[in-house]
């Protein structure tokens, strides 16, 4: 495994482009997920325009960025949804997106079924309409099986299947993978994180410690069980899990949102991790040259995990989990294998917690349309 | 030797870089993508990218090794490219 831990070595000083763009296409949303990351609801008047959205898609292909993870928001609502998207692929640029699968209908299916390089992720958090609508919304379970069904009649192939790993739905991962079989889609499990809105539900929803052994357990028998390699906290548990088990944030993984900002990640939108925006520089410039990306691609500093004998599996876990729990950078991951999160999380008795600067939530409550 | 013996790798007969395959430079080597069956696979040395961009020139996999790889390092070569080979990177055989 010497060649491997040499590679990861490198992938922590940051590659020539990232391996995972993440790209919001827009803050809009039909619907208001309880743990949305992007904190996403109403649409920001500042989104990129069709043109400039094609502009930055020419600079990921010219970078030779092999794929792109598109998410929201909804981000089947943009009007120009297919156009962009047809765009990316037309120049072999792979697009995976997120949906909640609310516009899948019959004709949306065949259109996504026709097209190469696509694959398709329908969200869901819980195995049952209670348990995922508790968190997604009332009628929102039904409308992503309606989705479901209608890529499989398309023939769209094995689409995916993406769940938050909540203290509910980690009770039902045999439920998912039944789910998943019977439609020949394939499982992908993330991690729930304390940002955005998720911030408000996280110490109620996340796993509990054995929860997450037993997660662990579930996914080292399941390599096939896509994770966007989330879960490399849980690595300190025993052999790592498949990915490259660090924190990418900078460094191979960074996200574009909706108006244009760089972050260091998916989960951090945050002033502290805004690396820039796509229309001062365009997005290549804020790549390589940003300071906030250069200092996350310096090596790290284990911190209070320096004496932990497993710092070299888990890394000290994910950097946005501890900032959105008001932990610092050199403390454990707030949900360490061995507990010292929680114990740093009650020594520091944070009173005050890092909020995303960046607030889209609908400021009323939202009842499902599928329109 | 025993390295190469569980593979199916046949060095005499021609391979090229798949169409479907992307190369992307990196300070490591670089990283390979395929577009189909989307696998990302890392080329750790810069000697096995310049032999995998090259190797559609040459008549078989061995004449290739012989005019871009020391010779004490053909094994080892012919392990990755029988790796690349199965992952559908490379086509020919």
């Amino acid at each position: 495994m010497a060649a491997e831990s040499s590679l990861r070595d490198r992938f922590e000083h940051g590659l020539a482009a990232p391996i995972c763009l993440t790209w919001e296409l827009t803050y809009a949303c039909n619907l208001a997920c309880t743990h949305c990351l992007s904190s996403s609801g109403r649409r920001d008047p500042r989104e990129l325009s069709t043109v400039e959205a094609k502009a930055l898609i020419d600079e990921i292909a010219a970078m030779q960025i092999f794929y792109i993870n598109i998410g929201g928001g909804e981000p089947m609502i943009r009007r120009d949804f297919f156009d962009l998207i047809e765009y990316a692929v037309g120049q072999r640029v792979g697009v995976k997106f997120s949906t909640n699968g609310t516009r899948i209908d019959k004709k949306a299916a065949q259109r996504l079924a026709s097209l190469d390089y696509l694959d398709v992720q329908v969200s869901i958090d819980g195995a049952d309409a209670l348990t995922s609508d508790r968190i997604r919304g009332v009628g929102s379970y039904d409308a992503a099986r309606r989705a479901m069904d209608n890529l499989a009649q398309a023939n769209f192939g094995p689409f995916k299947i993406s769940i938050v790993m909540t203290r509910h739905s980690v009770e039902q991962l045999d439920e998912f993978e039944a789910l998943a079989d019977s439609y020949g889609a394939q499982l992908r499990l993330t991690r729930l994180r304390p940002s955005g809105r998720g911030v408000d539900v996280w110490q109620e929803l996340h796993p509990t410690r054995e929860q997450n052994r037993r997660l662990y357990e579930w996914l080292v028998e399941r390599p096939n069980v896509l994770t966007g390699d989330s879960f490399f906290h849980l690595s300190a548990l025993g052999s790592p899990l498949e990915g490259l088990n660090l924190c990418g944030a900078g460094r191979v993984v960074c996200l574009i949102d909706p108006v244009g900002d760089v972050y260091a990640c998916p989960f951090v939108i945050h002033d502290e991790f805004l690396a820039g925006n796509v229309r001062t520089a365009g997005f290549g410039a804020v790549w390589t040259e940003s300071e906030l990306f250069r200092s996350l691609r310096e090596p790290g500093n284990p911190g209070a995990c320096a004496s932990c004998g497993s710092f070299d599996a888990c890394r000290g876990g994910c950097m946005a989990a501890k900032f959105f729990t008001g932990l610092e950078m050199s403390d454990p991951d707030p949900e360490c294998v061995f507990g010292h999160g929680e114990r740093a999380l009650e020594a520091k008795n944070v009173l005050i917690r890092p909020v995303s600067s960046s607030d889209h939530s609908k400021r009323v409550p939202v009842t499902l349309s599928l329109r | 030797m025993s390295l190469t013996t569980n593979t199916t790798f046949d060095a005499s007969a021609h391979w090229e870089l798949s169409a479907q395959v992307s190369l992307r430079d990196e300070e490591f080597g670089a990283l390979a993508y395929h577009h189909v069956n989307r696998r990302l696979v890392f080329l750790k040395s810069r000697d096995l990218v310049n032999l995998v961009r090259r190797l559609g020139e040459f008549e078989n996999a061995r004449e290739a090794l012989d005019a871009l790889i020391g010779v004490h390092e053909h094994d080892r070569y012919l392990v990755a490219l029988s790796s690349l080979a199965q992952s559908e990177l490379l086509h020919g055989g």
